[in-house]
């Protein structure tokens, strides 16, 4: 336990130390979401009806821009090899990093998605839940992500291969995340989405890091 | 007592059998030197040895009993140190080190300083370590060992980039943690000047 | 060479199925498309489209037999370590890309006349669509790496991390589709089969069963020749004297 909050620390400092990095995830997050509009037009009716699905599909696309970095710096420069032999479960570790990812790029993004519903003229019923579903959402994109990260390990073409795996497992996150928002939009109860989301949750938080040491393992191997 | 041993060990990477019926004994307060050319295994071995590559044949033992049992109590008594330095150019070098104490659930601020004290690190404490020079960071690498005790020693390449000075403070490190009843396994080219030493050469061709 | 002993055995196994499964092939394609194109009626929905179902709904199970095949060939590689079912998923991944390939494709030639569109974002074309991308993935991950015993044990763990996730995908994409399901369009299965359809819809099926075997045990043997070349290629070069770090670091 005392590892995992060591290594957790040590990767929120190292965030703090370059802020640059997460702060580029939600530049990017931000000016493709910019570029619907300029793309589609300006139409406000047009926008509403498109704002849920852009906010949720960009910010799976800025989530996968910091996976390439998850494990790779810290394999390139020997920490991995320290961090696997630690006297702690390969998988708590793991999930430490996968914590510390979410409060450097997941909250970053949940916290500017307001700014681009206003951008997207998204109603306002959409609000609350638009913060709860990503609040929801995004810990299982980085779970699922980190598998992705660690099965790449030392590929050819990392940064092209890692989203090629990591999409097509994030389909369920989009739809009920999604679903949720245009329920709550829609006047409809988001709950039932909502729980479905929180499941997706609860079965990535020990499956996802369980994948995601086995992958490393064989990366150190 | 306490023996760390090996027992017709084969190593394969990929698809390359590397070396094969290997064995050795490391028993308290020795020091096992591998030597042999570039390529026969040195360091396949050691990374063997820590638990980060799987036999593909023979077994470890820990006092008698498999490792493969219990890989977390062998984690647990072991310092492995790369041909990389793991050190986050970011961090000062007491962050860097206090890190991998704290990984290892030791958290000693005096230990710290110990450590970097033993190898000349105090003026450099708090310096990020983007600024070290290639010894400076091959020294703060070696503190690492000194800021978490850990009876089993595994180092490969260690005097890479030393000074005379540095390789001195080195030695007697070693020392020190020989006489304490600890172990070390050391893939060097440097003669080592340490008591207990005995030495494990790899041959130069596989079978 | 040591643990990666000439698997003898399989090659003789192999060798034994070869004849029968290619001659079963082409014998139940025949028969199978001449029930398939000939000798059976039009259906009085989809008249004379309805054939591409002959060669579509196979196709779909196939997809779905050969993951599954997938997924207990890579459960065997990462559990027991036995290098012919790494090689074996190696082999049957491409084969079910082809057949989740030829599934999309004769959906969207059904899809043209009878929706009047290439592509419908009909439920199970979308969850044929992920499967697929998935499939690539897999292929690419398992081509990835210089050492390619790294590369099929990732490929595996994704194979394996695709068992827990695809049936979660495929009720999501269930679900997506019934929030936005349009109007009521005619669906890419019948309800009922008739049984003067059901005869070349599993005489195709046979015929796909052998054709994947068949090609599964040629691309197995490839596999094996090329790792036994690669392993004599390293033997040789452990003989040279002048001999440099090689092999994964």
């Amino acid at each position: 336990m005392m590892s995992a909050l060591a290594l957790l620390r040590r990767d929120l400092r190292l965030a703090l130390r370059t802020p640059g990095d997460s702060a580029t995830v939600v530049l990017f997050f931000v000016l493709t979401a910019v570029l619907f509009p300029l793309g589609v037009g300006p139409e406000p009716n047009i926008l509403a009806r498109i704002a849920v699905g852009v906010i949720w599909v960009t910010a799976l696309l800025a989530c996968l821009l910091s996976f390439d970095r998850l494990f790779q710096l810290d394999a390139e420069d020997g920490s991995l090899d320290l961090i696997a032999l630690a006297p702690a479960p390969l998988e708590l570790l793991v999930l430490a990093k996968c914590v510390a990812h979410w409060l450097v790029t997941g909250l970053p993004l949940i916290i500017v998605s307001p700014v681009l519903a206003i951008f997207l003229n998204l109603p306002g019923e959409g609000y609350p839940v638009l913060l709860l579903a990503l609040a929801i959402g995004t810990p299982t994109l980085s779970l699922i992500g980190a598998i992705g990260a660690g099965l790449t390990l030392g590929a050819r073409r990392s940064g092209v291969l890692l989203p090629l795996l990591v999409l097509p497992l994030y389909v369920p996150v989009l739809v009920f995340g999604v679903a949720a928002i245009e329920a709550a939009v829609a006047g409809l109860p988001a709950r039932p989405h909502l729980l479905i989301l929180g499941g997706l949750l609860a079965l990535s938080l020990p499956l996802a890091p369980v994948a995601t040491a086995a992958a490393i393992r064989q990366a150190l191997e | 007592m306490d023996e760390f041993t090996g027992t017709a060990l084969a190593c394969v990477r990929g698809e390359r059998l590397v070396f094969k019926d290997l064995s050795f004994r490391v028993g308290a307060g020795q020091v096992l030197a591998l030597t042999g050319p570039n390529g026969s295994g040195k360091s396949s071995l050691l990374r063997l040895m820590a638990g980060l590559i799987r036999p593909a044949g023979g077994r470890l033992a820990w006092d008698g009993a498999d490792i493969a049992d219990d890989p977390d109590a062998h984690r647990a008594r072991l310092h492995y140190l790369g041909h990389l330095d793991a050190l986050k150019p970011t961090l000062t070098v007491t962050e860097n080190v206090a890190f991998y104490a704290a990984l290892r659930g030791h958290r000693d601020p005096a230990a710290v300083s110990a450590a970097l004290a033993a190898f000349g690190l105090s003026a450099l404490a708090d310096l990020p370590a983007r600024f070290l020079s290639q010894g400076q960071r091959r020294r703060t690498a070696l503190a690492r060992l000194l800021a978490a005790p850990a009876p089993l020693w595994l180092l490969d390449e260690p005097t890479l980039g030393l000074d005379a000075a540095s390789l001195d403070a080195l030695l007697a490190v070693l020392r020190r943690h020989v006489a304490t009843g600890g172990r070390a396994v050391i893939a060097t080219h440097a003669p080592l000047d340490v008591p207990g030493l005995a030495e494990l050469r790899l041959g130069s061709r596989a079978p | 060479m040591h643990r990666f002993a000439n698997p003898a055995r399989f090659q003789r196994l192999a060798g034994a199925i070869l004849p029968w499964s290619a001659g079963l092939t082409v014998l139940l394609s025949i028969v199978g498309l001449w029930f398939a194109l000939v000798a059976s009626p039009p259906d009085y929905q989809q008249s004379e489209t309805v054939r591409i179902m002959y060669v579509h709904v196979p196709a779909a199970w196939m997809a779905l037999f050969v993951y599954a095949n997938l997924a207990v060939a890579s459960a065997i590689g990462l559990v027991w370590k036995h290098p012919l079912a790494d090689l074996a998923a190696k082999a049957m991944a491409p084969i079910g890309a082809t057949f989740t390939g030829v599934c999309l494709i004769t959906g969207a030639l059904w899809g043209q006349p009878m929706w009047g569109t290439w592509w419908v974002w009909d439920a199970r074309l979308t969850s044929v669509l992920i499967l697929f991308f998935f499939y690539v993935g897999h292929i690419a991950l398992t081509n990835a790496f210089d050492d390619p015993t790294r590369g099929t044990r990732a490929a595996a763990v994704l194979a394996l991390v695709g068992v827990v996730n695809l049936p979660i995908v495929k009720f999501s994409v269930d679900w997506w589709n019934t929030l936005h399901q349009p109007a009521s369009i005619t669906r890419l299965d019948a309800p009922a089969i008739h049984p003067s359809m059901l005869t070349p819809l599993l005489l195709m099926a046979l015929a796909f069963f052998g054709y994947y075997v068949t090609v599964l045990i040629l691309r197995l043997r490839h596999e094996i020749v090329c790792r036994k070349l690669r392993a004599l290629r390293l033997t040789q070069g452990m003989g040279a004297p002048a001999m440099v770090e090689q092999g994964g670091s």
